[in-house]
């Protein structure tokens, strides 16, 4: 019995990790935050891929690494600890899941092997399946759709977008074509890429298993669910570790401010509510692969309790540096702000947990 | 990460398993009520309790690590076949072996700490149920201060002559024996001037007051020492030592408090509550509002199960860094189960209130009880506060207060 990371789990982690802390220091997040360097997000992204991001999750015999879910999600909370600023989710980690769960072979060996190779990538339109608000939402007919996909992820410089209707049904669309409008939406989060998608007449094929199932959509949400998770309790920790780095420094009255007990049991309330995170998360993406009858009820409340966990971690942390906690200067901000995006993307914690009561009647 | 146990361990579960189904419904022959056991069943077989200790042990489902010289199984410590015993007899009606501070704190210390003739004069009773002991730490003037405790010892001749008081003492009315912290050394510093004694309670000079909780039941008592003497042998560890000997066995203690899996029960029983009881006519499961809590809770007990997991894998595969995850398991796991406990009374309203022998009384009661009884957990064993200045400064590595001149 082992509960834990591997060693190479933990390797590739690393690796992530310092990558990250030499090219997306904070001034860089910084520049691409403001859009004054439009290259460096894609350097960036460009080195991560070198390092084999894209094919975690493929199957061999389409030229991946055939990882299991786990490994993505350490790799998720590397990028939320350093605000890593490029598409990951969507393109690395749901869009496989879905092609693989309601993909035919032939559909498989079209995309999957393409994502490996990074010729093809993926922009995910999900949110009409998971809650529709206002007048969105995609119609599928004559091998067309028509409407309108909100909160796309990282449909910017994809080549094809996962698109969903309401009934679970995944639909893969040339991102490129001229019947296809996409809208930059600007979120308070900087650090990804968020769009609406209005299709007219667009041409669309059907990823077949899943016109009869929700199963592989659940699939692919699910495993975006944990890697939002994942992102989240990374980001946290970063939060947590300046938190107390500060706290041990800033002095006030003649002290660090971390010896008044009012600072220091912040930090104390930080760490105790962050830390059953790492197993929540670590046991999720297990279940994912290897212990499906308590996969999704794990997946919805990892998403959700890390969720709320993290909302209450990126208050305090930002506290804990008093006024400047509160300043660009600093930028902590930009992990306070991922954390928010990250609660609301793929469910908010309600709408997740009702989810999660649903798996068990 | 592998969550298979192994077919050794499938074996042994099986083991188990048909040994609870053999004893199942057992009930005791002196009696159903003891303050350090379960109460026993029905329609099974019967014995004393000092009987189904010694089946347990000799069947090594008890004291399983625990030398035969000193009454116990004298297997080697497996710490998953312990895990597999206390979740197949938490799953059966078979009864489970008599808890107690005697049994979960000073067998432990002795069998660290202890001479040859302290381990072969206690522990085996204890573990047979026999000697019941009682803790003697807290004073009415040092509580999260423990160290600054006040009952005095003096060796005169050789003999301990002890005078003072404790408080907040379980089941010092039951007890044989109690192991307490004096202050023998007045002259040393705090924390070096405390020896650890064990004190027989009939001896004279002591007096046993009961004190009633917030429960209505008197879960505490405080037991007053006037000139009470004891050997010069009946002390553990060397004179001055005392903090270091009691604090070896504390942190087991503040982990035990609030395992998860019984709070995960406790969820699936309010589950089932939420669907039997309705509120204008609908299930309180179908309230979207009670709902929706009972899932936030669910969600943070699941991450408690899974974090004792990442522990339990951090036993058998040292190296691990876990040390924050293991001081947080006090805090965290009072604080849930209070708020789960309260969570029922708020979804019954007005009928969660209800206590005692009320009519229209659901679960015993257990919601109200239990709800009380774990703020005394809170508070007991270090509080809350306590355990987040351990974890900022032990954990976090923060600094500690600047310290008052004289405390």
């Amino acid at each position: 019995m082992y509960f834990g990371l591997s060693e190479e789990q933990s390797f590739f982690q690393d690796n992530v990790r310092k990558y990250l802390e030499e090219y997306a220091t904070i001034d860089n997040i910084k520049h691409i935050a403001n859009g004054d360097e439009k290259n460096l997000s894609a350097e960036i992204h460009q080195g991560l891929l070198n390092l084999g991001i894209n094919a975690l999750l493929i199957p061999e015999e389409f030229g991946g690494l055939g990882l299991d879910l786990l490994f993505a999600a350490v790799v998720s909370e590397a990028l939320g600890g350093g605000v890593g600023p490029i598409p990951f989710i969507a393109p690395y980690v749901m869009a496989p899941t879905a092609i693989k769960h309601a993909g035919s072979k032939t559909q498989q060996e079209n995309y999957l092997s393409k994502i490996a190779t990074n010729e093809y990538r993926f922009g995910v339109g999900f949110t009409e399946f998971i809650g529709k608000r206002n007048d969105a939402g995609i119609t599928f007919s004559d091998h067309s759709l028509n409407g309108r996909a909100m909160f796309v992820l990282d449909a910017n410089d994809a080549t094809h977008l996962l698109l969903a209707d309401e009934k679970g049904q995944i639909f893969v669309v040339d991102a490129k074509s001229s019947n296809i409008e996409i809208v930059k939406l600007t979120t308070v989060d900087k650090t990804r890429q968020y769009s609406e998608v209005i299709c007219k007449n667009l041409e669309a094929e059907l990823l077949e298993n899943s016109s009869d199932s929700i199963n592989p959509i659940n699939q692919a949400i699910d495993a975006g669910r944990i890697m939002l998770a994942a992102d989240s309790l990374g980001a946290s920790q970063t939060m947590i570790d300046k938190a107390v780095d500060y706290a041990k420094e800033r002095k006030q009255f003649g002290r660090a401010i971390g010896s008044f007990q009012a600072v220091k049991h912040m930090c104390a309330e930080m760490a105790a509510d962050l830390e059953p995170c790492y197993a929540l998360v670590w046991h999720a993406a297990h279940c994912h692969d290897h212990s499906p009858a308590e996969a999704r009820l794990m997946a919805c409340h990892a998403k959700a309790h890390v969720s709320e966990m993290a909302k209450g971690i990126a208050k305090k942390a930002t506290e804990v540096h008093g006024g400047m906690g509160f300043t660009d200067l600093l930028g902590l901000h930009y992990w306070f702000k991922r954390i928010g995006l990250n609660r609301q993307i793929l469910g908010s914690p309600e709408l997740v947990r009702e989810e999660a009561y649903k798996t068990q009647v | 990460m592998d969550l298979e146990y192994g077919p050794e361990y499938q074996e042994f579960t099986k083991e188990v398993q048909s040994f609870c189904k053999k004893y199942e419904g057992l009930s005791f022959t002196d009696g159903s009520n003891n303050p350090l056991g379960s109460s026993g069943g029905s329609g099974g077989p019967k014995m004393s309790r000092s009987e189904w200790q010694k089946t347990l042990i000799e069947n090594g489902y008890f004291a399983r690590s625990v030398p035969k010289e000193y009454g116990g199984y004298g297997g080697e410590a497996d710490i998953l076949k312990s895990r597999i015993i206390a979740a197949e007899f938490s799953k059966s009606n078979t009864p489970g072996p008599m808890g107690g501070q005697g049994i979960d704190m000073l067998v432990p210390t002795l069998l660290e700490m202890g001479t040859k003739e302290q381990k072969e004069a206690y522990i085996k009773p204890t573990l047979h149920g026999e000697m019941i002991w009682c803790q003697g730490y807290s004073e009415p003037n040092a509580g999260s201060d423990l160290a600054s405790l006040q009952t005095k010892g003096e060796l005169v001749g050789d003999e301990w002559v002890i005078n003072g008081q404790k408080i907040w003492t379980s089941t010092a009315q039951y007890s044989q024996m109690c192991f307490c912290l004096v202050r023998t050394e007045p002259d040393a510093p705090k924390h070096a001037g405390i020896s650890y004694l064990l004190i027989p309670m009939d001896t004279p000079g002591i007096e046993i007051r009961p004190l009633v909780d917030m429960t209505l039941k008197a879960g505490f008592n405080e037991v007053f020492f006037t000139d009470v003497k004891i050997p010069a042998s009946n002390i553990v560890g060397k004179r001055g030592e005392g903090w270091a000997v009691a604090n070896a066995t504390l942190g087991h203690e503040r982990g035990s408090l609030a395992p998860p899996d019984a709070t995960m029960n406790r969820v699936n029983m309010l589950m089932h509550l939420m669907k039997e009881e309705t509120l204008d006519g609908k299930p309180l499961i179908e309230h979207p509002i009670y709902r929706d809590r009972l899932m936030q809770i669910q969600g943070k007990v699941l991450a408690q199960q899974s974090h004792a997991l990442r522990l339990l894998s951090a036993k058998l595969n040292p190296g691990a860094d876990v040390k924050i995850g293991k001081m947080i398991q006090k805090l965290t796991g009072t604080e849930l189960r209070h708020e789960l406990e309260g969570l029922a009374i708020d979804v019954m309203g007005e009928i969660g209130t209800l206590y005692e022998n009320s009519p229209h009384l659901k679960n015993d009661g257990t919601w109200q009880f239990i709800y009380m009884y774990f703020l005394g957990l809170i508070i007991g064993g270090g509080t809350s506060q306590i355990q987040k200045n351990i974890i900022a400064e032990r954990g976090l590595g923060m600094p500690k207060e600047p310290k008052v001149e004289g405390a």
